[in-house]
């Protein structure tokens, strides 16, 4: 007998090797995030109900929703949830990380405990939202009432509008933190002989801004946006604990009214399709966002 | 020398049950076992699912009866406590991946979800209901599956709902009694509203009180969710008049309640901001601990609509095994166990009222009459409706409860200050289309 084994010489190839490599990875991947999004798909494509696999539909499911009401409002409202809230949290993100690079007075404590909204628990988050906004005991109204802006209770959470927009604040007030540490790593990544070289030719700081911090944060802002975009976009927790869809169905989002449909009333084959519905929004929104980089 | 009541006799028997176990011979068990059909199979464990109680003595009781079986038997039981409205999706999910725990206590429709995952719960609700007066109509409906014919479900009983008010504020406002009908309830909510004591029902997506209120009135003047064949009925006269009605009292309430969830009347009833409202015996437990609210706190069973009939929408609770337990008998002993009055009488006694037994036997508790405002609750049982009346309870009434279709007709014109019949309208075509299905 002379050499190694066969298969281990096989391994010599760089590309055998690294298929080999990828392996466990791919096997991973394909378990815990293929099977299960493939699985979404087949199932709102069948007339499954719970305990019952159903039978092949086709896109029935998907003529369903697209005629229900509660569907679509629910549609517009993710759409419009995920990018109010992208927008004010890409804004105040970007306006705290700015101050938070700067060297203060307890500069490390405020990185520390902006992170604060971010790393507790979004369901109890909730509660204190809930909290701070009931109609009767509103922390946020009775400062208001004491500050003489207002005489009686805002009530939040009891009109679609008001409830609406509650939300997105507290989606913003949540978010903040994860687009403030991304732009903090960002912006101390920018060599300061950048800024020296700019006011050196007399570059205004809006300028500096413009020409320098900007485009150079704009890679960071990608990958924020995009991963951010899908975290809001498949928000439940949030939107469960304090209204539950309502009310009157006002601040159902994709992931509450799919909850409803397919997990407490059973119709798992109308829960999947309107499931898997945000996935074209998710596509349109990284297209939007990869081009929108690309052409800066 | 005093003789012991059936409370202390119960006590007295249950304690020496107890002791007589701990010693390793309890001859009255063992009886009782032995008269019982369900043989629990060996080295049976159990797990159970239930819902956590508002008042803390029905988890405390629960869990004392379930030490006691644990001691009589050798089975071991682990309980399981979720907040209410999650019992639901959890046992749906048990049901679609067929895992989870042996026994489930659900809700309402529940276990027509997934009959066919369900143990055929005849022989126990039979036997149960023999040995305790038998049922009230409202189990019948939520727990015998008129599609496959059979039990699946063990009733157990509802979390009931009546209206709790300010004794006080009801008198300023010109009403020393509760008014018996619907008219009289508006001058009361009117009188409280210019008193500064409004009243206050949910019409935000609240699981249990929203549902309880809007189905009340609904009901109350004849309108119906479907016929008894399920075609879609709520497109009436009836529930225009209901609507309309809706509409008068939601002019009389307190600020915010389109946004309430379940807690909320509570938290403005015990803060003194409301002064009329629907609720189980919770509030009136919590209001105990308030030593200037308690006295002044009282509960009725809402009153009559038109229909001249009482029409309570309350949660039915049951117990239902899934065919996937190793442990079918162990589980039907344990229930026939629980729902035996050595351990029924306690538990709910224990709770005052806040689970109201399905069993016609347990109306007779000595607790139901202990305290005018805890008599109420008793009555919510006979007086209770099931969900999607006058349809056939199901999948159907499930969802359409679920989806708080009747909930977002109501806010439709009350808040959202839609035309009745649009609202009508909007809420026929998503039946229709939920009771297609």
């Amino acid at each position: 007998m002379t050499g190694r084994p066969q298969i281990l010489a096989r391994l010599d190839s760089p590309r055998v090797l690294g298929y080999v490599l990828i392996a466990p990875a791919a096997v991973l991947l394909l378990g815990l995030l293929a099977y299960p999004l493939v699985l979404g798909v087949w199932l709102s494509m069948t007339s499954a109900t719970l305990g019952n696999a159903g039978e092949f539909v086709g896109l029935k499911n998907y003529a369903t929703i697209l005629d229900d009401p509660i569907f679509r409002g629910a549609a517009a409202f993710s759409v419009l949830y995920t990018v109010c809230a992208e927008i004010g949290k890409l804004t105040l993100g970007l306006a705290l990380a700015l101050i938070l690079n700067q060297r203060f007075r307890g500069y490390r404590a405020a990185r520390s405990l902006m992170l604060l909204p971010w790393v507790a628990p979004t369901v109890l988050s909730a509660l204190a939202w809930l909290w701070l906004l009931d109609p009767q005991f509103s922390a946020l109204s009775w400062l208001l009432i004491k500050l003489h802006l207002i005489h009686d209770n805002v009530d939040f959470l009891g009109h679609a509008w008001p409830a609406r927009f509650s939300l997105i604040a507290v989606n913003i007030w949540r978010g903040l933190p994860y687009f403030a540490i991304g732009y903090l790593a960002g912006l101390q990544g920018i060599s300061k002989d950048l800024y020296e070289a700019a006011a050196i030719d007399g570059a205004t700081g809006w300028q500096a801004f413009r020409r320098i911090t900007w485009p150079l944060l704009a890679p960071i802002t990608t990958i924020l946006v995009a991963f951010s975009s899908i975290f809001t976009l498949t928000d439940f927790q949030l939107i469960w604990t304090m209204t539950r869809g309502g009310p009157t169905d006002s601040t159902q989002v994709f992931t509450t009214l799919a909850y409803q449909r397919a997990i407490t009333g059973g119709q798992l084959g109308e829960g999947a399709a309107i499931a898997v519905a945000p996935i074209v929004f998710m596509i349109v929104l990284a297209v939007i966002v990869v081009r929108s980089v690309r052409e800066r | 020398m005093k003789h012991p009541d059936r409370r202390e006799f119960l006590q007295s028997s249950a304690a020496g049950i107890g002791a007589a176990a701990l010693a390793g011979s309890f001859p009255a068990l063992a009886s009782a076992a032995e008269a019982s059909p369900f043989k629990p199979e060996k080295g049976a464990e159990l797990q159970l699912l239930r819902w956590k109680g508002f008042v803390a003595k029905d988890d405390e009781i629960w869990a004392q009866n379930t030490a006691k079986f644990e001691k009589a038997t050798g089975i071991k039981v682990k309980i399981d406590s979720l907040s209410w409205p999650d019992v639901t999706p959890k046992a749906a999910l048990a049901a679609q991946v067929g895992s989870g725990p042996d026994i489930i206590m659900g809700w309402n429709d529940d276990p027509f979800v997934y009959p066919d995952k369900l143990v055929d719960m005849t022989d126990l609700a039979e036997h149960i209901g023999k040995a305790h007066g038998g049922y009230f109509d409202l189990a019948h409906a939520y727990c015998y599956d008129g599609e496959v014919k059979r039990w699946v479900s063990q009733p157990i009983g509802v979390t009931g709902n009546a209206l709790v008010y300010r004794k006080s504020w009801a008198k300023d406002a010109g009403f020393a009694e509760f008014p018996k009908d619907f008219d009289g309830m508006l001058k009361l909510a009117r009188g409280l509203k210019k008193a500064g004591h409004p009243c206050g029902f949910s019409l935000g997506h609240a699981v249990g009180d929203a549902n309880g209120w809007t189905h009340w009135v609904l009901w109350g003047f004849g309108g119906k969710q479907a016929n008894p064949d399920n075609t879609i009925a709520i497109n009436s006269a009836e529930t225009g008049h209901a609507l309309d009605y809706a509409k008068q009292l939601y002019e009389t309430m307190i600020a915010g309640v389109s946004g309430w969830l379940d807690p909320n009347n509570n938290q403005a009833f015990l803060a003194g901001q409301c002064g009329l409202t629907m609720n189980g015996i919770s509030i009136w437990a919590s209001a105990k601990e308030n030593p200037q609210l308690f006295p002044d706190t009282a509960n009725v069973i809402p009153p009559y609509g038109p229909s001249k009939q009482h029409t309570i929408f309350n949660n039915f609770t049951s117990a239902f095994i899934f065919k996937y337990s190793k442990y079918p008998n162990a589980a039907k002993e344990y229930l026939r166990f629980m729902l035996d009055t050595p351990q029924a009488d306690p538990w709910v006694t224990g709770m005052v009222g806040y689970v109201t037994p399905a069993l016609k036997g347990y109306a007779d508790l000595p607790v139901w009459t202990s305290n005018p405002n805890i008599t109420p609750y008793r009555d919510t049982m006979a007086a209770s409706k099931f969900d999607g009346f006058n349809g056939k309870p199901g999948k159907a009434a499930a969802q359409a409860l679920d989806e708080f279709v009747i909930v977002d007709m109501f806010a439709d014109v009350c808040v959202n200050n839609m035309a009745v019949k649009d609202s009508i309208a909007k809420a026929e075509k998503r039946l229709t289309t939920i009771y297609k299905r």
